[in-house]
C-alpha cells in the first residue's frame, strides 16, 4: 500500500532536486524555466496526496490551478526569452544585469 | 503489494528523470527527461486514484507545455559552451540548501505531526466512484469563480505571449482598409480645365 | 468707575505715539510735541479724576476684563483693569512725571534730529507703563513689563551712532532679560499652582499654595509660594536694578537726560517694588521670600550709595543715588511695609526726576559737559536750577518736613520695628546709607554749585542758561518735593490708605506698630532732630562740606590712603569686570560648546547627517545584493524559504 509518508518522501526529494537544478543551471534561462516545473510537480505531488490522505477533493482542485497557472506562467516565461534572444543573441542571466541597482 | 511495487519503479524513474533533467549538457535532453518525470508523475498519480489530474497532467504538460519548451529549445541557437562555463561553481550551495530543504521537511513532518499519520494510505474509494466527476461537480459549484479566473489568467497569458513576441516589420506593404474605405473621390481625381495644344 | 476713561488712560500716550512715530515727518516737531504732551497731560487729568473718585467720591475699585485675547485650556489670557488705590496712586505719578519730562524734552531734545522719535519713545513708554501698572491680571503685567524695557532699550541707545549707547542699552536688555527669566518662571509657577492669571483669583488661592511644597531637586522640599515669589522678585530686581542684576542702570545713563529721569528714575525702575506690593498678599504668605527681598535690598542700598561717593559725573552719581533709594524701597517691602515702600516710590519719584532734570539743565547750560571736575560755582550762574536741585537735594537725604524725610525715617522706624529675619543688617545698612546718601548727595551739590568755577574754554564760551520750557519742570517738580510728604504722610502710611489693596498678615504689620508712636508729621519732624538719621544726615552734609570745599585736598589724601579701598569703589566691586571676564566668557565658552559639540557635532553631525551617511552607506552595502541577476535573486528566494521553513519548524 502506497502510504503518505512514500509520497510525501518523493515529493520531497524532487523539491530538493529542483532546488539544487536552480543552483546548478543558474546561466540557462531555460532550464530555471524547467527547474521551476519540476518544483511546481514536487509540490502538487504534495496536494494530490494529502488530497487522498484527507479523502477531501479540494487539493486536487488546487492542483488544477497550479496547473493553469504554471502553464501561463511557462508561456509568458517562453515569450520573454525568445524575446530576450532576439535582442541579445543569448539567453545567458550572467549577461542580464540590467536590473542592478 | 503491487501498487507498491509499481511506485517504487515509477519513483525511481522519475527521480533519475529529474536529476537528467538538471545535469544534462543538452537542454533537449533535459526538457525530455522532463517529460518522462511529468509521465511518471502522472503513473504515480494514476495508482493514488488520482485519474483526471493524471490525464490532465499528460495532456496539459506533456502534450502543450513541454512541446513548447523543446519547440523554443530547438528554435533557439544556443551556445552550450558558453551556458555550461561555472556549472559547478554554486553547486555546494545548491546541495546544501536542497538537503537543508529535505531536513526542514521531514523535520516538519515528523516532529510536528499536524494531526495526521503518515503511515496510512489514502482509504479505498468504491468501485464506481469517477474522480472526473466528483471533481467536476466541485469545480463549477464550490470553485466557480476561481475557474473562470483561471481561465482569465490563461487568456491573459495567450494574449502576453503572442504580444511579447510579434514582430513588427517597419517595411511591411499591408492594406488599411479603413483608409480605403474612408477614400473619398475629390481626394483621389483632379479635375483641370485647360486649353487645348495647338501644334506651333 | 466709567470703562472708557480707564480705557482712554493709556490709550491716550499710544495713539500719540504712533501719530508722532509713524506720522513725525507729516505733523513736523512742533506737531510731534504738541500731539505727545497733550495725550499725556489728559491723561494725567484723566487719572486725577479716577484717584479723586477713589479718594473722595469713594467710588468701589474697578476690577473687570476689557478685552479677551485668547482662552487656552482654560486659562484666560485678557485684557483688563484693576483700579485700587494702589494703582491709582501709581498711574497720577506716572503721568504726572511723565507730563514734566514731555514738557521738558521740548528744550532739552530741541536741536536733535529724531525729535519726533522721542516724542514718540516716551509715549510709547508712557502707555507701557500705565499698563502695567492698571494690570488686573498676570499676562498684562508681563506685557507691560517687557514692553517697558522694550522703550528702555530703545531709549538708552537713543543715540545709537554713539558705540557706549549701544552698549548700554544691550546691557541693559540683558540684564533685564536674565530678571525677567526669573519672571517668567515666577508667572508660570503661579499659573502652575493656581491655574489662573488673574490677581484676585490667584491672591485669594494664596493660603492654600502656602501650605504646598515642590521638590526642586530631590530630597530638598521648597515652599512653593516661596519659590514662586522668589522666582518673581528675580524680576523685580531686574527691572529695579537691585544687587546684583543693577549693573545696567548706570551705564543707562548714556540715553537723554529726561530719560533718566523719566524711566531710569522715577517709574520704570520702580515697576519692580511696585510688582511686589501689588503681589503683596503672595509675599506676606512667604516670610522666607520676604527675608531675600530684605537682604537683597538693604545690601543695595548700602554698598551702591559707596559708588555714589567717588563717581565724578553727575548723573552717574544721581544714578547710583537711585539704585540705593530703590534698595531702601526695597528693604521696606522685605519688612512687609509695603504702604512705606509705595510712599518712599512717590516721593521719590518726585525728588530724583528733580535732581535729574536739573542735572540735565546743568548738562546742557554746559554744553553736554557732565564731569563734576570740570564745573563749580554754578549757583551764580543759574540760581534757579540750583535752588530746585537743592530742594531735590534736601528731600533726598531726608531733611526734616521734606518729602524724602518723612518716607525715609518711616521706612527706618519700620525696619527697626521690624523682627523679620535679617531685619537688624538691614536696620544698618538703611542708617549708615542715611550718612552715605547726605555725603554724595552734597558733594554733587558742592562740586556742582559752589566753589570755583573749574569750567574749561569751550564750556566757558558757550555757556549759557536754560529757557522756561526746562525751568517750568523744575519748579512744578519742586513744590511736591517739599510738600507732598508732609501732606500725604498721615493719609498714606496711617490713614489706611491703601485698604485692601495691599494685604499685610497678622504680626507682621510693622507700619501699624508705628502708628502708636505717630503724633503727626510736624512732631514727628520735631522728633526726629534727637534720632540718629537726622544728625547722621546732617554728619553726611557735613563731610561732603569739608571734604569739597574746605579742604579738597585732604579729600585726596584720604582716596591715596585707602587707595585699595578706592579702586574697588571705582571699579564698582569689580561687577562689570567679573561680567565681562567670567560671566560672558563663560556663557560664550558653554554657547561654543553647545554649538560647535552639541549642535554641529550631535544634532548636526550625527543626528541629521548621521542618519543620512548611515542610511547612503548602508544603501552602498544593500545595493551590491541588488546585482541584476536573475539567478542570486532565485537564490535569495530559496535561501529565504529554507529559513522561515527553519524559523516555522523551531517556533511553531
Amino acid at each position: 500500500m502506497i502510504t503518505l509518508a512514500h509520497l510525501l518522501t518523493l515529493s520531497a526529494v524532487l523539491f530538493a532536486l529542483s532546488v539544487a537544478g536552480i543552483f546548478l543551471n543558474r546561466k540557462n534561462v531555460l532550464l530555471l524555466l524547467m527547474c521551476i516545473e519540476l518544483l511546481l510537480l514536487a509540490a502538487n505531488f504534495n496536494f494530490v496526496a494529502f488530497s487522498r490522505h484527507l479523502g477531501q477533493l479540494d487539493g486536487q482542485i488546487f492542483v488544477f490551478f497550479v496547473l493553469t497557472v504554471a502553464a501561463a506562467e511557462s508561456a509568458i516565461g517562453l515569450a520573454i526569452m525568445v524575446v530576450l534572444f532576439r535582442e541579445r543573441r543569448s539567453i545567458n542571466v550572467e549577461e542580464l544585469n540590467q536590473l542592478q541597482g | 503489494m503491487l501498487p507498491l511495487i509499481l511506485f517504487y519503479i515509477f519513483a525511481t524513474i522519475l527521480v533519475m528523470a529529474a536529476v537528467a533533467v538538471i545535469v544534462s549538457r543538452n537542454p533537449v535532453y533535459s526538457a525530455l527527461s522532463l517529460v518522462l518525470c511529468f509521465v511518471t508523475s502522472a503513473a504515480i498519480w494514476l495508482l493514488i486514484e488520482a485519474e483526471f489530474l493524471a490525464i490532465v497532467l499528460v495532456l496539459v504538460y506533456v502534450g502543450a507545455v513541454m512541446v513548447l519548451f523543446l519547440f523554443v529549445v530547438m528554435m533557439i541557437d544556443i551556445n552550450l559552451e558558453e551556458l555550461r562555463a561555472g556549472f559547478t561553481r554554486f553547486a555546494w550551495l545548491g546541495w546544501i540548501m536542497a538537503g537543508a530543504i529535505v531536513l526542514e521537511i521531514a523535520g516538519v513532518v515528523l516532529t510536528k505531526r499536524l494531526g495526521i499519520d503518515v503511515t496510512r494510505g489514502g482509504a479505498p474509494l468504491p468501485a464506481n466512484y469517477s474522480n472526473t466527476q466528483e471533481l467536476g461537480a466541485l469545480l463549477y459549484s464550490k470553485y466557480a469563480y476561481p475557474f473562470e479566473i483561471a481561465a482569465m489568467v490563461l487568456l491573459v497569458a495567450i494574449i502576453a505571449a503572442i504580444a511579447l513576441t510579434l514582430r513588427h516589420r517597419p517595411n511591411l506593404k499591408v492594406q488599411d482598409v479603413g483608409r480605403q474605405v474612408a477614400a473619398r473621390a475629390s481626394e483621389r481625381v483632379r479635375l483641370v480645365k485647360m486649353d487645348s495644344e495647338h501644334r506651333e | 468707575m466709567n470703562q472708557n476713561l480707564l480705557l482712554a488712560i493709556p490709550m491716550l500716550p499710544l495713539a500719540a505715539a504712533l501719530i508722532a512715530g509713524l506720522a513725525g515727518k507729516a505733523i513736523g516737531r512742533g506737531g510731534a510735541a504738541a500731539v505727545a504732551i497733550g495725550a499725556v497731560a489728559l491723561s494725567f487729568v484723566l487719572s486725577c479724576l479716577v484717584l479723586k473718585q477713589l479718594l473722595l467720591d469713594q467710588a468701589p475699585n474697578f476690577d473687570g476684563t476689557v478685552y479677551t485675547w485668547l482662552v487656552s485650556d482654560g486659562v484666560r489670557m485678557q485684557v483688563g483693569f484693576l483700579i485700587d488705590r494702589l494703582s491709582a496712586l501709581m498711574m497720577a505719578v506716572v503721568t504726572f512725571v511723565s507730563l514734566c519730562v514731555h514738557v521738558y524734552t521740548i528744550g532739552y531734545m530741541s536741536d536733535d534730529p529724531g525729535y519726533q522719535r522721542f516724542f514718540a519713545y516716551i509715549a510709547l513708554f508712557t502707555f507701557s507703563m500705565l499698563m502695567l501698572v492698571m494690570a488686573n491680571n498676570f499676562m498684562q503685567l508681563f506685557f507691560g513689563w517687557e514692553a517697558v524695557g522694550v522703550v528702555s532699550y530703545l531709549l538708552i541707545g537713543f543715540w545709537y551712532t554713539r558705540p557706549s549707547a549701544i552698549f548700554a542699552s544691550l546691557k541693559a536688555f540683558l540684564a533685564n532679560r536674565v530678571g525677567d527669566f526669573g519672571f517668567l518662571l515666577g508667572i508660570a509657577g503661579v499659573l502652575y499652582f493656581t491655574g489662573s492669571l488673574d490677581y484676585q483669583t490667584v491672591f485669594s488661592a494664596a493660603p492654600s499654595v502656602a501650605t504646598k511644597s515642590l521638590m526642586v531637586f530631590q530630597g530638598h522640599a521648597w515652599s512653593a509660594l516661596t519659590l514662586v515669589c522668589i522666582c518673581l522678585f528675580v524680576g523685580a530686581m531686574g527691572k529695579s536694578a537691585q544687587v546684583p542684576l543693577h549693573v545696567w542702570l548706570p551705564d543707562s545713563m548714556e540715553g537723554p537726560t529726561p530719560i533718566s529721569a523719566l524711566i531710569h528714575a522715577a517709574t520704570m525702575v520702580t515697576a519692580g517694588i511696585f510688582m511686589v506690593a501689588r503681589m503683596s498678599p503672595l509675599f506676606e504668605y512667604s516670610p522666607t521670600a520676604l527675608s531675600f527681598v530684605l537682604v537683597i535690598g538693604a545690601t543695595t542700598a548700602l554698598f551702591m550709595g559707596f559708588l555714589g561717593i567717588v563717581n565724578n559725573d553727575i548723573k552717574r552719581v544721581i544714578a547710583y543715588s537711585t539704585l540705593s533709594q530703590l534698595g531702601y524701597m526695597t528693604v521696606a517691602l522685605g519688612v512687609s511695609g509695603y504702604s512705606v515702600a509705595m510712599f518712599h516710590l512717590m516721593t521719590h519719584a518726585f525728588f530724583k526726576a528733580l535732581l535729574f532734570l536739573a542735572a540735565g539743565a546743568v548738562i546742557i547750560a554746559m554744553h553736554h559737559e557732565q564731569d563734576m571736575r570740570k564745573m563749580g560755582g554754578l549757583r551764580h550762574r543759574m540760581p534757579l536750577t540750583y535752588w530746585t536741585a537743592l530742594i531735590g537735594a534736601l528731600a533726598l537725604i531726608g531733611t526734616p518736613l521734606f518729602s524724602g524725610f518723612y518716607s525715609k525715617d518711616v521706612l527706618i522706624d519700620a525696619v527697626h520695628a521690624s523682627q523679620r529675619y535679617g531685619a537688624g543688617y538691614a536696620y544698618w545698612c538703611v542708617l549708615l546709607g542715611v550718612f552715605v546718601t547726605a555725603l554724595y548727595t552734597f558733594r554733587m551739590i558742592f562740586m556742582t554749585f559752589h566753589g570755583p568755577e573749574r569750567l574749561d574754554q569751550h564750556a566757558r564760551e558757550h555757556f549759557h542758561d536754560v529757557g522756561w520750557d526746562m525751568k517750568a519742570p523744575l519748579v512744578a517738580l519742586a513744590i511736591p518735593s517739599v510738600i507732598i510728604g508732609y501732606l500725604t504722610v498721615e493719609p498714606i502710611l496711617f490713614g489706611g490708605y491703601f485698604g485692601s489693596a495691599i494685604t499685610v498678615l497678622e504680626g507682621h504689620d510693622v507700619v501699624g506698630e508705628l502708628k502708636a508712636e505717630w503724633h503727626g508729621p510736624a512732631a514727628f519732624a520735631l522728633h526726629s532732630l534727637t534720632a540718629a538719621p537726622a544728625w547722621l544726615a546732617a554728619f553726611g552734609v557735613l563731610s561732603a562740606w569739608w571734604f569739597v570745599l574746605r579742604h579738597p585736598e585732604r579729600g585726596d589724601a584720604l582716596r591715596e590712603r585707602f587707595s585699595g579701598l578706592n579702586r574697588v569703589l571705582v571699579n564698582k566691586y569689580y561687577f562689570d569686570w567679573f561680567n565681562e571676564n567670567v560671566l560672558a566668557p563663560l556663557a560664550r565658552g558653554l554657547g561654543l560648546l553647545l554649538w560647535r559639540g552639541g549642535d554641529q557635532a550631535v544634532i548636526d553631525g550625527a543626528i541629521v547627517n548621521g542618519s543620512a551617511e548611515a542610511v547612503g552607506r548602508l544603501a552602498g552595502v544593500t545595493r551590491r545584493l541588488q546585482s541584476g541577476f536573475l539567478y542570486s535573486y532565485a537564490f535569495w528566494m530559496i535561501i529565504g524559504l529554507a529559513v522561515s521553513l527553519g524559523w516555522f519548524l523551531i517556533h511553531i
